[in-house]
């Protein structure tokens, strides 16, 4: 047990490290603006006075690196720093409220983790169990029609899914909204209901790749001896293959299951935007779009660590549940 | 509700057609079948079935019903449609062209031909946007009003010379889905073969080489794959927006380096996996001895053996570079107008969806746009889906 507290603390450290690594990156990609926040928030008409006092209030007059650690610092502690956006507003305004970063990411952090959470109970069932079947029935008329299937809705872009999910269940059969503009303490049921387009959509696009890897992982190991000796003892072709073959084909399964969910985090923001959903990736977006610098920043950083921090998992749960590597020679 | 009570009563159905089975014949695939198998073939008649109703229903006279399964028509029409012209041009292939294409052609499945057709009509309709398209994609067509609704029929506010219809500024939407081909695919191809150069260079160049320049350019690779490639386009392309009017080039040159800078990581990883296999190789030696120098190592000995993994992987790195353009214009950092561009359109045109329940065609501009997109990646996938099983020797 030493070695796989060892192992996994070596690759957290490394993914610790990837992690520091990708906000330098993100923080100088950032810095490679032209001019300085301070000229991009007043825009054209930046008197020289405004700009040395947004320059000042902002901390853009010390150095790079001093910069750099004051950001990394704030991050760290929970202080992504001011959205340029909202504090314009809220200047205009004469307040103070909404204007950290924290306060507009936190919410919608919540709404996304929701959305996400909801997709992958919805796709790793399905997506397993119809990779079994197909497993079972390869190379039938069903595991043809299911690859032609998967294939297609691996290659489409998510917005086709989504537009024809929103004309088939929300237009033409008023079954489900099409917008999903969930408010903080919305009953549950009601919270689903305007969850369960996107996540659909969301579902289709994660499903499809997932079950085809669980199909391969499973068939390859169906070729080896063990099984072969189950079936001349003549267990039912579907025992073989839940008892004898899904326990070692785990790993790659809980892998590719892992990288899936990274990828939900691109593909979420396409969704969020279709569905007009609260989270997270409407807000990058919206943040792109106005140059929010901060908040493209943080949003960036967050994705990053949670594509990370996933990539890590699925690395850590592959050699917990592989004996071979759990005691390396 | 009414779905689960089916589900329901297949399910004794499903013993009846089984049981049913094993008594009128005694073929061993009837008395070995197990009950899951006997409920997917109930299953697939009932959907059959119910695809059939819905089809006729789409022709009811009830305007309210028709529109109802009308999408559902097309759809059907559309497979139906797709299924005969790869038919048929998997039969032209075989029938002419020279020996070694004829038998490419006799072992194809049928999604290979379906792919195949499909680029090259994709190819065609991009190479010669100009003189298809009936108007210019930029041209607001003078006495002309806007959002004209696709149908062509002037009781649903149609007009047959724009069969499409227009946009919100005038624009005649058919021209600009032809003059899409040109843009979006375009853009998408050069985006890639720039990925290409870039990250199959560096690959190889790194296996050869090996020592600090494999280090470094991997550690640097591992950590720009480490942000989700969207993301890091998007970042990267806020920043480009703001560079751009000063420097006085446009957006979208900005959009293809950023693209192919992010996708040529993952190029990279190939080819650099791919030639360190080769690199490993005797003959290698063997030509290292002769002593020729690294330009000849690397044109003709590695590159010709690592020419089928690539080109697989270009069809792959297309799509994704052309549904992360698709992507990028949809949310309105991509291709950049007045350039006619299939993300753009479905944007655009998106609201027309709603529509759909009384007026179905005004509701297939955007799905028409996003299908263009989708059509395309599915094409290719298809086909690169067939050339890795043929050359992985896979037959069954």
């Amino acid at each position: 047990m030493n070695t796989v507290l060892k192992i996994i603390l070596q690759r957290l450290g490394l993914g610790l490290l990837t992690l520091l690594v990708v906000s330098i990156v993100i923080f100088l990609a950032v810095n490679a603006l032209p001019g300085d926040f301070a000229q991009v928030i007043l825009g054209q008409g930046a008197t020289e006075q405004a700009t040395a006092q947004i320059r000042r209030d902002l901390g853009l007059d010390q150095p790079l690196v001093m910069r750099y650690f004051a950001w990394l610092g704030g991050m760290a502690t929970g202080d992504l720093g001011t959205s340029f956006a909202q504090l314009n507003f809220a200047q205009n305004m004469g307040g103070s409220g909404g204007v950290t970063v924290v306060e507009q990411i936190a919410p919608r952090f919540a709404n996304t983790m929701f959305l996400a959470g909801v997709t992958a109970a919805i796709a790793v069932p399905v997506a397993v169990g119809l990779g079994i079947l197909a497993a079972l029935y390869r190379n039938t008329a069903f595991d043809k029609a299911a690859n032609v299937a998967t294939l297609s809705s691996i290659s489409s872009p998510e917005f086709f899914m989504a537009y024809v999910l929103i004309l088939f269940l929300a237009v033409l059969n008023p079954i489900l909204p099409s917008l999903s503009n969930i408010y903080e303490g919305m009953p549950f049921g009601e919270r689903l209901t305007r969850t369960l387009l996107p996540a659909l959509t969301l579902t289709l696009v994660v499903v499809a790749h997932m079950m085809r890897m669980t199909r391969a992982s499973i068939i390859n190991l169906l070729a080896s001896p063990y099984i072969e000796m189950a079936r001349l003892k003549g267990i039912a072709p579907m025992r073989i293959i839940v008892r004898h073959a899904l326990p070692n084909a785990l790993a790659p399964i809980i892998n590719v299951i892992a990288l899936n969910l990274a990828y939900l985090i691109t593909g979420v923001v396409v969704v969020e935007v279709v569905f007009v959903y609260p989270g997270i990736g409407q807000l990058f977006v919206d943040s792109v779009k106005i140059r929010d610098i901060p908040v493209v920043q943080a949003c960036c950083l967050i994705f990053a660590a949670a594509y990370i921090l996933l990539n890590l998992t699925a690395d850590v749960m592959s050699i917990l549940s592989n004996p071979r590597l759990r005691h390396p020679k | 509700m009414t779905l689960a009570l089916v589900l329901l009563a297949l399910l004794p159905l499903a013993w009846v057609f089984r049981f049913a089975g094993q008594r009128l014949t005694r073929r061993p695939y009837w008395r070995d079948m197990t009950f899951a198998v006997a409920y997917g073939y109930l299953l697939v008649a009932v959907l059959l079935a119910w695809l059939a109703w819905a089809y006729l229903q789409s022709m009811s006279a009830d305007a309210e019903v028709a529109n109802t399964y009308f999408f559902l028509r097309v759809a059907i029409n559309l497979f139906i449609g797709f299924a005969i012209a790869a038919i048929l041009f998997r039969l032209l292939g075989r029938a002419v062209g020279p020996a070694w294409s004829r038998k490419a052609f006799r072992q194809m499945p049928l999604t290979a031909a379906f792919g195949m057709l499909t680029i090259i009509v994709y190819v065609v309709v991009a190479i010669f946007a100009p003189l298809i398209a009936p108007y210019g994609q930029e041209q607001i067509i003078p006495g002309v009003a806007a959002n004209i609704l696709p149908g062509g029929d002037p009781a649903l506010g149609g007009n047959p010379d724009f069969p499409l219809g227009t946009d919100q500024i005038g624009r005649d939407i058919l021209s600009r889905l032809i003059y899409g081909a040109q843009n979006t695919v375009g853009i998408a191809f050069a985006t890639t073969c720039l990925a290409f150069v870039l990250g199959g260079t560096l690959g190889i160049l790194a296996a050869t080489l090996g020592g600090w320049l494999d280090n470094l350019l991997s550690r640097a690779v591992d950590v720009l794959m480490a942000i989700p490639s969207l993301i890091f386009a998007l970042l990267l392309m806020t920043i480009a927006s703001v560079w751009a009017p000063r420097l006085g080039i446009p957006l979208t040159v900005f959009m293809v380096f950023i693209i192919a800078v992010i996708d040529s990581t993952r190029v990279y990883r190939l080819a650099r996996a791919v030639a360190q296999n080769i690199v490993v190789m005797d003959y290698i030696e063997a030509a290292k001895l002769r002593g020729e120098g690294l330009r000849y190592l690397v044109f003709k000995e590695i590159l010709p053996n690592a020419t089928a993994p690539l080109l697989a992987e270009f069809g792959l790195r297309f799509c994704f570079v052309f549904l992360t353009i698709a992507a990028l214009s949809f949310l309105g950092v991509g291709i950049q107008p007045p350039l006619a561009d299939w993300g753009t359109m479905v944007r655009d045109l998106a609201s027309f969806i709603n529509f759909a329940a009384f007026a179905p065609l005004a509701a297939s501009a955007p799905l028409l746009a996003a299908g263009a997109i989708a059509l395309l990646t599915v094409a290719v996938n298809f086909l690169v889906d067939w050339m890795l099983h043929r050359s992985s020797g896979l037959k069954e």
